[in-house]
This record gives structure tokens, C-alpha cells and sequence, in this order.
């Protein structure tokens, strides 16, 4: 008699391929960045390894039990025995991240996806425009740049925060904004008592930048609303769609392309991205329910 | 036996009698044998122990959101359409556990995993089948990443297509160039031949393998009559295919439209349920679901089919990407006969004709698209914003 391969026969693993398994690593230490959001310090547990990766590049990370997310690499890609990931605490898993402490066990598979145009850049002007916890994927540009300062021209950090309190990496930001190598602006969308700096969403801070539009890169990361209208003020300002790069955030269970969640159009956010050149993402962005 | 060489190529003649033959050399050479047969008021895959568990002298009736298990004419093994499952269910199977782990004091340990999977003989395979094979080759198999499950499977299998005689009520391979003659990807393929007082099947060999496995049958070499009777029987197959779907710019016509007002009228009867993923051999959507035993000490990362209708599906925090049915149902026709062909070379869509059969309203992709390039070609604007042309590329790349 015939029989049917079923739901209830669960097909047992085989021999997997190094990205499709957690890794694990060792909390070493955990840094509150806001309420909410928390800067962990990671080393593999076994051997001491490294992880090398790409500025934009995320990994997966695991906990025992609960589950995994796509969490951007914040960290400075000259260490890579020094894993940096930056966690807002907004569902169980990562909330679970957020609550580990030092000597905690974290699963790691990755770095996965595209990275920011740092190569292609040299030469020329940069601009960096990140809005809210887009700040972490972009840590590590910054990090690239600094080690490498004379090969860029004129480079300026937009950074916007919903309000003072939501402001991360504070000491390395007034560190950088009190150095001549990177012109560092910072705006609130509201502020409050006691705050002196800039008020208003951070396309307001594009004025700011001295930058020639004929030659810069510009480097951009935050909620898909903050993407959009800054890419309008950068072409206004005369930068082309194949100088700016958006990171896009979908739903990403492999990062392998496989499972496809993440896809927008032809790409594949998880593989093609996170990171696209705007004008080649530009025919699925800002389209409703793309 | 004959003289008869059994090369790449060539054509023998198998009289249905001895077709037990093939299930017992199979069988010899350790293989489970999938094929059709009658299972839950349809012909699905199942495991099969002998030529007796084919559907013999059944067949089927297919329409949009319609399918009955009919009597048909004599005994004829393989007179159907396709049935709601593929391939896809042995080779890239609907749950697999990627890992297991334990818990340890330091953290987690990943238990290691070594099992063998089965080594499959898939028996009675439509063209079309074979096609959505050939892309989930391209899929799971290419590119940067393959998938260990389906690669471990797939390369161990042995192919006896059936060339269809008989069209089904909602195909269209010829629009697809899928079929209904198998032209490559089996070790043999079969044409079944039901004459007054003689039933046969004329065989093709395709492979190294097929022709050992054949020459262990008793058989003799095709002759021009018993050719011609197997071409005829599948060129008449084609000629009553009663579905068309004109795939000529599709890739543009798709993109340049994707907020067209067509989408609403297209999807406002979508269900959402997802069935057409599900029975789509093509399909490769996943989840994972990570699991922990009641002791928590055990944890496993599951790894389940899903389907690009259900909300979860695009759920990042504050919402679904994709809320709509219109969104969802756009999504998934858009990757099949678009975005599929610039990530892999080739449509998502072979023509099996399963998403309109088992669509619980009879949503029909091809009265979708001819609706579409009817509504372009009257004229209706086309809103702002439409994509450039990426390349004419991939246009003519599903073979």
C-alpha cells in the first residue's frame, strides 16, 4: 500500500553548511545605550576566532530556546575579534538579547549581505545621514573613514534622534563632533528642557554639510519614511540616484535568499542588501506594500 | 532479449505486463518508489510496492476550484492531469529540522546530525513536473548558497517521466514550453498506449541509468508504427490544451504595472489562504520555527513551507509589509512570471495548471494576465514611477 511523506515526518538535519548553524559567542560585555537599546560586546566562545565582515553587513543572532533575528554589525571592521552588535529591545527575541549578561551564550551565523559603498567612495565627499538606531549600521563606516581619513574628501556625519534621550554612541559623537575630520550634526525631532542642540527631522541637517553634489557618496540609514525624504533633499542638493545608498529592513529568517521573506521586486534584502544603490532599488521603493 | 541497444536516445517498447519488472529492478537496487496512485479522493504521490498501486483505470476532471476522480477509459495507468502535490514534497520536504541543540552550562551545544535520506525512484512524472524540478535545481542547488536537504535528495534520484496523453482541465504547458513531451531531465520516459488488444508504454532512454534499468526489462526496440502512435497520442494531448498563458513581455508588462488599479479587481476574490503555494511545484517560500522540549533543555530550528499570503509572512516590528490581499496576491504573481527571472533565469510558472484546480474561488493565472495585458492594451494609464527597462535578458530564457 502506498503511504505519504506527511506533515508528521519530520525530516532530521544532515550535513549543514557553517552559515546555516549558530556559532557561539560569548558575551563579554553589555553597554546601555538607551532606555531600550544595548551595545553587546561579543568573542567566540571556542577558539579565538574573528569575524570578519563588511561595514553594513548583519548577522543572525540566537538565543537558546527563543529564537533569532537580523541584527546589523556595529561594530569596526579593522577587529574582528571584536564582535559589536547594537540591540533595541522590541520583541521576545530581542529582548531576550538585551536581558543577557557578561558570560552570557549568544548563537552567530553570518555576516551576511551587501555592504556599504566605503571602496568605491574614496576620493570623493562623503555624506552619512542616519535616523534613529540606523546610527548602528553605520558605526562602522564611520570607524573605515577615520582609519583611513586621507582618502576621502570632505565627510559629514547627519544624525537624528526622536528626542535627546534617544541619542546613542553619545561619548564617541561628541567625541566626533569636537574633531575637524568629521563635520558631526546631530538634530532631535523634539526636544526637551535643557537641550541646545538642533530641533527637526534630519533632512534639515542636509544644509549643513558642505559637500559637492558632482562627487560625493552618500550613505544613507533609517526608518523607510526618513530614507525617502532624505533621498528627495540629496537630488535637490544635486547628488544622483547612483551616488546614494539606502539600507532597506524586511523580514529575514535566512539570510541566505532562501526563504524568501525579504523580498522587494527582483531582490532579495538579505543577499541583494541590505544595502542597494538607490536607482537600482528605486522602481520597488516607496511603493505601497511592495 | 533482443539485439536491441538500450542507449541515450533511443526507443523500446515495454508491454504493460511486464512493467512489475521495473518496480522489482527498482526495488532491487534500493530505491522507494514514488508514483501516483489513489489516495483521499485524488491521485497524489505515494510510496508505491507494485504496478498494482497505480491508478489503473482512473482519471480525473479539472476546472477552477474543481477536481473529481473519474473512471476512464480501460485500464490505463496514466490518463490524468496532475495532482495537488509535486515533487517538491519528497525532494525539499514541507518540515525538516535544520539543528538540534542542548543546553549547556556555558550556553548551547548543536547536536550533530548525520541521516542518510531516502534514495527516491519517482515513477509517472508529468513534463511539467520535471520542468519545476529543473527550476528548483536553479533555486536550491546555484548561487552562493545551496540547500543541503534538497541537494542530498535530488542527486540520488531516478526518473520515469509519463509523457502526457491526456490534457488536464486547468494546464497549459504549451504556453510554458513544459510539455506534454518530456525532453530532458528523466532517466526514461514513458508513453502509454491503449490499443483494442494491446497495452504498452514506449520508452525513451535519457540516461546511463535508464538504459541499465532497462535492460533488465524485458523489452524490444520501438518500431515506426509504435513511434508514431506515441507522438501522435501527445501531439493530440497538446491540441487539447484548453488553457493559454502568453508569456511575450511578461517580465515588463508585470513591473511597469505594479500599482495599476487592475491589482484591486485581480485579487478581490483571493482568499488569502495560500493554497496556490502550497500545491505549486516552484515554490520554495520557508519558516522557521525554533522549538524547545518540555524540559527546555532540547532546542530545534524547524524549517516549514510557508506561503507569501499569510500576514506573518512580511511581519516586521510595527506591522506586515504586505496587509492586502491585493499586496499579497500582486507579490506572488510578480515573482512567478517577473522577479523569478531576474533572480534565477527563468519563470516560476511551468504551466501544471494546480493553482487554478485547487484556488478554493478558481482564481485562474491566465485569465489574470490576459486581463492585465487587455486593460494595457486599452489604454489605461499606467501610473508614474514605472521601472526601467533592466535588460531584455532574461525575456526568452524559460525553456
Amino acid at each position: 500500500m502506498s503511504t505519504h511523506a506527511g506533515e508528521k515526518e519530520i525530516q532530521t538535519s544532515t550535513r549543514l553548511p557553517a552559515l546555516m548553524v549558530p556559532h557561539r559567542f560569548y558575551v563579554q560585555k553589555v553597554k546601555r545605550e538607551t532606555r531600550d537599546t544595548y551595545t553587546l560586546e561579543l568573542q567566540p566562545q571556542n577558539t579565538p576566532g574573528e569575524l570578519r565582515f563588511a561595514p553594513g553587513q548583519f548577522n543572525m543572532l540566537y538565543v537558546f530556546g527563543v529564537g533569532e533575528v537580523p541584527i546589523s554589525i556595529s561594530g569596526d571592521p579593522a577587529r574582528p575579534d571584536l564582535l559589536l552588535h547594537t540591540v533595541r529591545a522590541v520583541g521576545a527575541v530581542t529582548k531576550a538579547i538585551c536581558r543577557l549578561k557578561p558570560g552570557g551564550v549568544l548563537g552567530v551565523r553570518g555576516p551576511f549581505g551587501a555592504h556599504w559603498p566605503v571602496e568605491e567612495a574614496a576620493g570623493a565627499d562623503v555624506i552619512i545621514v542616519a535616523g534613529g538606531i540606523g546610527l548602528a549600521p553605520l558605526r562602522p563606516v564611520v570607524y573605515h573613514i577615520l582609519s583611513g581619513r586621507e582618502r576621502y574628501g570632505r565627510v559629514a556625519l547627519l544624525y537624528g534622534a526622536r528626542n535627546p534621550d534617544e541619542i546613542m554612541y553619545r561619548r564617541e559623537l561628541s567625541h566626533w563632533t569636537e574633531r575637524p575630520e568629521i563635520d558631526t550634526h546631530i538634530t532631535v525631532d523634539k526636544a526637551e528642557a535643557g537641550w541646545e542642540g538642533n530641533v527637526g527631522v534630519v533632512t534639515t541637517l542636509i544644509p549643513k554639510a558642505e559637500f559637492d553634489p558632482q562627487a560625493t557618496v552618500a550613505i544613507v540609514c533609517g526608518p523607510e519614511i526618513m530614507m525617502r525624504f532624505t533621498v528627495i533633499e540629496l537630488k535637490k542638493r544635486g547628488v544622483s540616484e547612483e551616488k546614494i545608498y539606502i539600507s532597506m529592513e524586511r523580514n529575514m529568517q535566512c539570510g541566505t535568499g532562501s526563504c524568501g521573506h525579504c523580498q522587494i521586486g527582483p531582490y532579495f534584502v538579505c543577499k541583494d542588501g541590505p544595502v542597494f544603490r538607490f536607482d537600482l532599488i528605486q522602481p520597488f521603493f516607496g511603493k505601497r506594500e511592495i | 532479449m533482443t539485439g536491441f541497444p538500450a542507449k541515450i536516445g533511443s526507443r523500446a517498447v515495454l508491454e504493460r505486463r511486464n512493467l512489475q519488472k521495473l518496480f522489482d529492478v527498482l526495488s532491487t537496487q534500493g530505491y522507494r518508489i514514488i508514483g501516483p496512485t489513489v489516495r483521499d479522493g485524488v491521485i497524489a504521490y505515494g510510496e508505491l510496492s507494485s504496478v498494482d498501486d497505480l491508478p489503473a483505470g482512473w482519471t480525473d476532471e479539472q476546472e477552477g476550484a474543481f477536481y473529481r476522480l473519474k473512471k476512464g477509459e480501460g485500464n490505463a495507468l496514466f490518463h490524468y492531469g496532475t495532482g495537488p502535490d509535486s515533487l517538491k514534497r519528497f525532494l525539499y520536504p514541507p518540515l525538516v529540522r535544520l539543528w538540534k541543540a542542548r543546553r549547556e552550562d556555558s550556553g548551547f551545544r548543536i547536536v550533530e546530525e548525520n541521516d542518510e535520506p531516502p534514495k527516491y525512484a519517482f515513477i509517472g512524472v508529468h513534463p511539467c513536473d520535471l520542468h519545476a524540478v529543473a527550476i528548483q535545481d536553479k533555486v536550491l542547488m546555484t548561487g552562493e548558497y545551496a540547500d543541503p536537504f534538497y541537494a542530498l535528495r535530488r542527486r540520488k534520484v531516478f526518473v520515469v517521466a509519463v509523457n502526457c496523453v491526456k490534457a488536464g482541465g486547468t494546464c497549459f504547458c504549451v504556453s510554458m514550453k513544459t510539455g506534454p513531451k518530456a525532453t530532458a531531465g528523466f532517466d526514461l520516459a514513458l508513453t502509454e498506449i491503449l490499443e483494442e488488444e494491446r497495452h504498452y508504454l514506449v520508452a525513451e532512454i535519457g540516461s546511463e541509468a535508464g538504459a541499465s534499468v532497462l535492460r533488465e526489462i524485458p523489452h524490444k526496440e520501438a518500431s515506426a508504427s509504435e513511434q508514431a502512435a506515441a507522438e501522435e497520442a501527445v501531439a493530440e494531448a497538446a491540441r487539447r490544451m484548453g488553457r493559454v498563458l502568453d508569456i511575450t513581455g511578461i517580465r515588463d508588462l508585470l513591473y511597469e504595472n505594479l500599482e495599476h488599479p487592475f491589482w484591486d479587481e485581480a485579487a478581490h476574490r483571493c482568499l488569502t489562504c495560500g493554497n496556490c503555494t502550497m500545491v505549486c511545484p516552484t515554490c520554495f517560500c520557508t519558516t522557521v520555527e525554533d522549538v524547545t522540549d518540555l524540559s527546555g533543555e532540547v532546542a530545534a530550528r524547524l524549517r516549514r513551507w510557508d506561503s507569501c499570503f499569510t500576514g506573518e509572512f512580511t511581519y516586521i516590528h510595527g506591522g506586515s509589509v504586505r496587509a492586502s490581499a491585493r499586496s499579497r496576491y500582486r507579490q506572488w504573481l510578480v515573482h512567478k512570471l517577473a522577479a523569478w527571472l531576474d533572480q534565477f533565469g527563468t519563470l516560476g510558472c511551468v504551466g501544471c495548471g494546480r493553482c487554478i484546480t485547487w484556488c478554493p474561488v478558481g482564481i485562474d493565472i491566465t485569465a489574470v494576465a490576459r486581463a492585465l495585458r487587455e486593460k494595457k492594451a486599452a489604454g489605461l494609464p499606467a501610473p508614474a514611477g514605472t521601472p526601467e527597462k533592466q535588460g531584455d535578458r532574461h525575456e526568452h530564457a524559460c525553456r
